[in-house]
């Protein structure tokens, strides 16, 4: 014989403001919660969707970014004409050799500087990442110095929209397109003609090259074939482990401190759960004494006032998983550690992270609930009675 | 002898899930100074509720009530506070007290709302405590008093700003049968040696026969009196 | 007296609720307090900077080095009294999670930071020893490194493996300094360099700058950029001050981020706090409805309720605000290689003493308008 729900919930309604207080501070937590697990979902989800599966990406070999990385003209061509790599339509190698540096621009917002990725590459890196599309203008002519900028660019530096002029390296850059990277780390970066850059920045070896397999699945022997090459110093990552694994110490960042402050944030809100449970309890002496008389057991008095914390929990969970959502309309940006340039990412709501943030809070509820519930599955029923 | 309450067709109704209940209707008549007289009557039939018009706890919706000369309808709430706490004292069914408090706080507490220096205040608890017959239980909070005594430190708690009139909701109502005795007695000795007024309410017939008159309401209307 | 008595006697009826929300609150001011102590530790660096160096590096970013040349160039500028070189080293120690910050330095660089104290003679052993380096006391209490051990290095930046002798620690002259890095000389790297990679050597990461009169800053930055300007690497000069807090900037996001979060859980406690009051209130209506009787008006209720709620938060506040510093300490141990400045400022308790009375104050205001209107006749009916 147990309790129904419908009683439990009425319980809660009774006692709105008590009920909304409560559930309130949990749902406070709850958003902080979720919107840490949408940051570092966001921010997987950039790095990964930057990189394409049968995309390859050599660098140099210790170096963890594209910065650090460098890889002469002699090495480029012998990675190029490995097998393993596709040919293009008009027979071209399906590999972009890039320069990758990062340039210092000024944010719109409170016009302060901060690093931005700029990508020497030509028509093949484009067609390489299917993912970035022209939004808006048009590509950059070979041989020019016209850059197209990312839509995360766009939004955020100053002088980066079409006809904007930036100045760098000696010369006078012009925008000419603004593209969209689907949301990976390519909008956070401004693309120009490889050549010009390199010989601006005064460069002779290029950063990183991206190369398309013919098949995933040659991908083992390539890297083993780079790997023992005496004339290489290089080594190839796919390119989705390569980017996902920039971001680890940021993610971890992330992670680390969104988890200390939920934690810590819990402990208030459960407090809070368990306060109310306690008055709930104790205003309902007389109520648990007649339903013990009636026959109920002390299993299902447990149960009741457990589901009525479960149910404030969830409650609050609804609400601040609510309030969470709102945070995928807004973008967040940092400098990531590893590469320090400025990145750009959303924060994104996956049903595992709803599923995640409903448990933790029906776990906040629960907790919270357990110690009042106890009390009152052990109230003598006479004394309860008595209580009228 | 003078009327110190002069009702004057006195009505009072109550909304009650979107209806009017009619509890007092057209009542007229007075109270004399140094008068003890218990309003009886079964369960809603107005009492308690005349009971709270005369103690200016609650407003009444037509008529007139001057209570010591003064129309009370006409104060304000603020004012009505404060002639409460001068010209008022209230025993409660249930005593009332501040849990927290002892039994000497509590019957100090209206002493706060007067200008009386510390020792002033002692003097008049000490007293109140005296005439109650408590002196040996000031330091006890209420929790560790019985009905009787608590009840007895409600009495305390009444008469210690000296008020013109006592009014009293059902004071025996909690209570064994000894220790309602010994209120009944403690109230008609305030009457008697203090010369306070006293209304009672109460459906306890014999608490009524400690009153000099009895007043029987039924429906919002008074019936007759008895001496 | 008789008031708070009443007060501190009502907030002591639930003993078990009382404490419950004092324990929130504590919790809660302590956080908030840690949280900022989180932000200002992001400062620190930038706080510890002198306005008396200027940093001198390329306009196009940080990754740009510049000529070895342009040394003798800067320190003829009006104002500039020393230029020492530095280049970021970036290289990992046994593990990529191992981060610490190495710099290359010429030899007059710690004349540069008088604020890095050394030993003479570790200081002249370094200077004898082309391998030599010195390592900051945080750094050398965090990994246990000792004078006369072998440190060795696997570059990222500048490739292949290096190995350094370690021939003295440095100490901040005070708490605020950090001394979480590693120093070597700059001619051994640069040598180095020249064997291994030719066209890197002879580069310099930014160079730092001693000057006359911190008064003079912006007149010499802007002569040295001067003279550099339409060269093949343009410089971009400012104090080391505006160089540190230009780091910090990169990643304002996250501390407002944390600025925010430090406020919600202040938003959280308070409603723990404004429900424990409401809760209390509403059991004692009958008891405000009597004091009301007895001729008491509303402000003397709302008094009541505002004082418990205030002593409740008042305890539990400056018990939260006293744990700070501890805990603080104890966070600085458990994650040391994070912050290596974190100290509780005066500011920091000045804000977490505000949010305690805040919290005492917004919590009580609901429950105190509702007690203090209640109509009498209601509220001795609700006798419990």
């Amino acid at each position: 014989m147990s309790i129904p729900l419908s009683y439990i919930a009425r319980n809660l309604w009774t006692r709105r403001l008590t009920t909304a207080l409560t559930a309130g501070g949990l749902a406070l937590v709850v958003y902080v919660f979720a919107t840490v697990l949408m940051l570092d979902a966001g921010l997987k989800r950039t790095l990964v969707t930057t990189g394409e599966y049968d995309n390859v990406v050599a660098i140099r070999k210790g170096a963890e970014t594209e910065i650090q990385s460098g890889i002469n003209r002699d090495q480029a061509s012998i990675i190029e004409m490995h097998g393993a790599v596709a040919g293009g339509a008009n027979g071209e190698r399906m590999a972009s050799k890039e320069t990758v540096v990062l340039i210092s621009l000024i944010r719109r917002g409170d016009h302060k500087p901060s690093n931005v990725i700029i990508r020497g590459t030509a028509v093949i890196g484009l067609a390489l990442r299917p993912q970035v599309k022209l939004a808006e203008g048009r590509m950059f002519r070979a041989g020019s110095t016209e850059i197209i900028v990312g839509s995360n660019i766009a939004s955020r530096f100053e002088g980066t929209r079409i006809g904007g002029r930036l100045r760098f390296a000696q010369r006078d850059w012009t925008v000419v397109g603004i593209f969209d990277a689907g949301g990976s780390g390519f909008d956070s970066e401004i693309w120009g003609d490889v050549d010009q850059l390199m010989q601006s920045f005064r460069r002779t070896a290029y950063s990183t090259m991206v190369v398309r397999l013919v098949d995933a699945g040659l991908y083992d022997r390539f890297r083993a074939d780079i790997d023992t090459d005496p004339r290489l110093t290089n080594e190839v990552k796919r390119e989705q482990v390569f980017y996902s694994d920039q971001s680890r110490a940021l993610s971890t960042f992330i992670t680390i401190l969104g988890m200390t402050l939920s934690i810590i944030f819990s402990i208030g809100a459960t407090i809070g759960a368990m306060i109310t449970m306690y008055a709930s309890v104790a205003s309902r002496v007389a109520e648990i004494g007649t339903l013990r008389a009636l026959g109920f057991k002390r299993g299902s008095i447990l149960w009741a006032f457990l589901a009525e914390a479960l149910l404030l929990g969830l409650a609050g969970g609804v609400i601040g998983l609510a309030l969470a959502s709102l945070m995928q309309f807004a973008s967040f940006s940092t400098v990531n550690f590893q590469t320090f340039a400025d990145l750009s990412f959303r924060f994104v709501l996956t049903p595992a992270i709803g599923l995640k943030t409903l448990a933790f809070s029906a776990v906040m509820g629960v907790i919270g609930g357990f110690l009042p519930a106890v009390r009152a599955a052990r109230l003598n029923i006479v004394d309860a009675l008595r209580a009228i | 002898m003078h009327s110190i309450v002069e009702i004057g067709n006195l009505s009072k109704s109550y909304r009650r899930g979107g209806q009017i209940v009619p509890v007092l209707e057209d009542l007229t008549f007075d109270i004399m100074a140094g008068d003890f007289i218990a309003l009886m009557g079964p369960s809603g039939s107005g009492k308690s509720t005349l009971l709270n018009l005369i103690a200016g706890i609650d407003k009444p919706d037509h008529g007139t009530l001057r209570v010591g000369g003064i129309d009370i309808t006409a104060l304000s709430e603020s004012e009505l506070a404060d002639w409460r706490a001068r010209n008022v004292g209230f025993i409660f069914q249930f005593y009332n007290l501040m849990p927290v408090l002892t039994a000497y706080e509590n019957i100090e507490l209206p002493l706060l709302l007067t200008r009386l220096s510390g020792s002033e205040r002692r003097e008049h608890v000490e007293t109140a405590l005296a005439m109650v017959g408590l002196t040996d239980r000031m330091a006890h909070y209420p929790s560790e008093l019985s009905g009787g005594q608590q009840q007895r430190v409600a009495i305390a708690r009444a008469i210690i700003t000296d008020p013109t009139i006592l009014v009293a909701d059902e004071p025996t109502g909690d209570l064994d049968r000894v220790s309602a005795e010994d209120v009944l007695t403690l109230m008609a000795r305030l009457n008697a040696e203090l010369g306070k007024t006293i209304i009672m309410v109460t459906h306890d017939q014999h608490a009524a026969q400690k009153a000099h008159h009895i007043r029987q309401l039924d429906k919002g209307v008074l019936l007759s009196s008895a001496a | 007296m008789y008031l708070l008595k009443l007060i501190l006697r009502n907030a002591l009826r639930h003993k078990l609720r009382t404490g419950l929300t004092m324990l929130g609150i504590i919790v809660a001011v302590l956080a908030f307090g840690l949280l900022q102590t989180v932000v200002d530790a992001w400062y620190a660096g930038a706080q510890s900077a002198s306005s008396a160096r200027l940093v001198t590096r390329s306009s196009i970013s940080l990754m740009f080095p510049l000529p070895l040349s342009y040394e003798g160039r800067i320190r003829g500028v009006a104002g500039v009294q020393a230029v020492a070189r530095t280049n970021w080293f970036g290289a990992i120690y046994r593990e990529p999670r191992n981060f610490f910050a190495q710099f290359a330095v010429s030899d007059n660089y710690l004349d540069l930071y008088p604020e890095f104290v050394l030993p003479d003679d570790q200081r002249q052993a370094y200077l004898r020893d082309r391998k030599g380096c010195l390592i900051g006391r945080q750094l050398a209490d965090q990994y246990g490194f000792k004078v006369g051990a072998v440190l060795p290095l696997r570059g990222t930046i500048y490739p292949g493996n290096w190995e350094f002798v370690v021939r003295g620690i440095f100490d901040g002259v005070d708490e605020t300094k950090v001394t979480r890095q590693m120093l070597f000389h700059w001619e051994y790297f640069n040598e180095t360099l020249k064997q291994r990679t030719p066209r890197r050597g002879d580069q310099v990461g930014v160079y730092v700058l001693g000057i006359d009169n911190p008064d003079n800053a912006a007149a010499i930055s802007r002569a040295v950029d001067q003279t550099f300007s339409n060269s093949l690497a343009e410089t971009l000069t400012e104090t080391e001050q505006a160089f540190q807090l230009g780091f910090v900037a990169m990643s304002n996001e996250i501390i407002a981020a944390i600025r925010v979060v430090s406020y919600v859980v202040i938003l959280i406690i308070m409603a723990v706090m404004a429900n424990t009051m409401a809760m209390s209130a509403r059991e004692r209506s009958a008891e405000y409805a009597t004091l009301k009787v007895l001729g008491f008006g509303p402000g003397f209720i709302a008094l009541l309720i505002f004082g418990e709620s205030f002593a409740i938060c008042a305890i539990g506040g400056v018990l939260g605000v006293a744990a700070t510093a501890p805990a603080a300490a104890l966070f600085k141990d458990l994650a040391g290689n994070v912050f290596p400045i974190f100290q509780v400022s005066s500011h920091t308790l000045l804000l977490q003493t505000a949010c305690m009375l805040l919290i005492g104050i917004a919590a009580a205001i609901v429950p105190a308008i509702r007690a203090s209107r209640i109509r009498i006749v209601e509220g001795l009916r609700a006798i419990g």
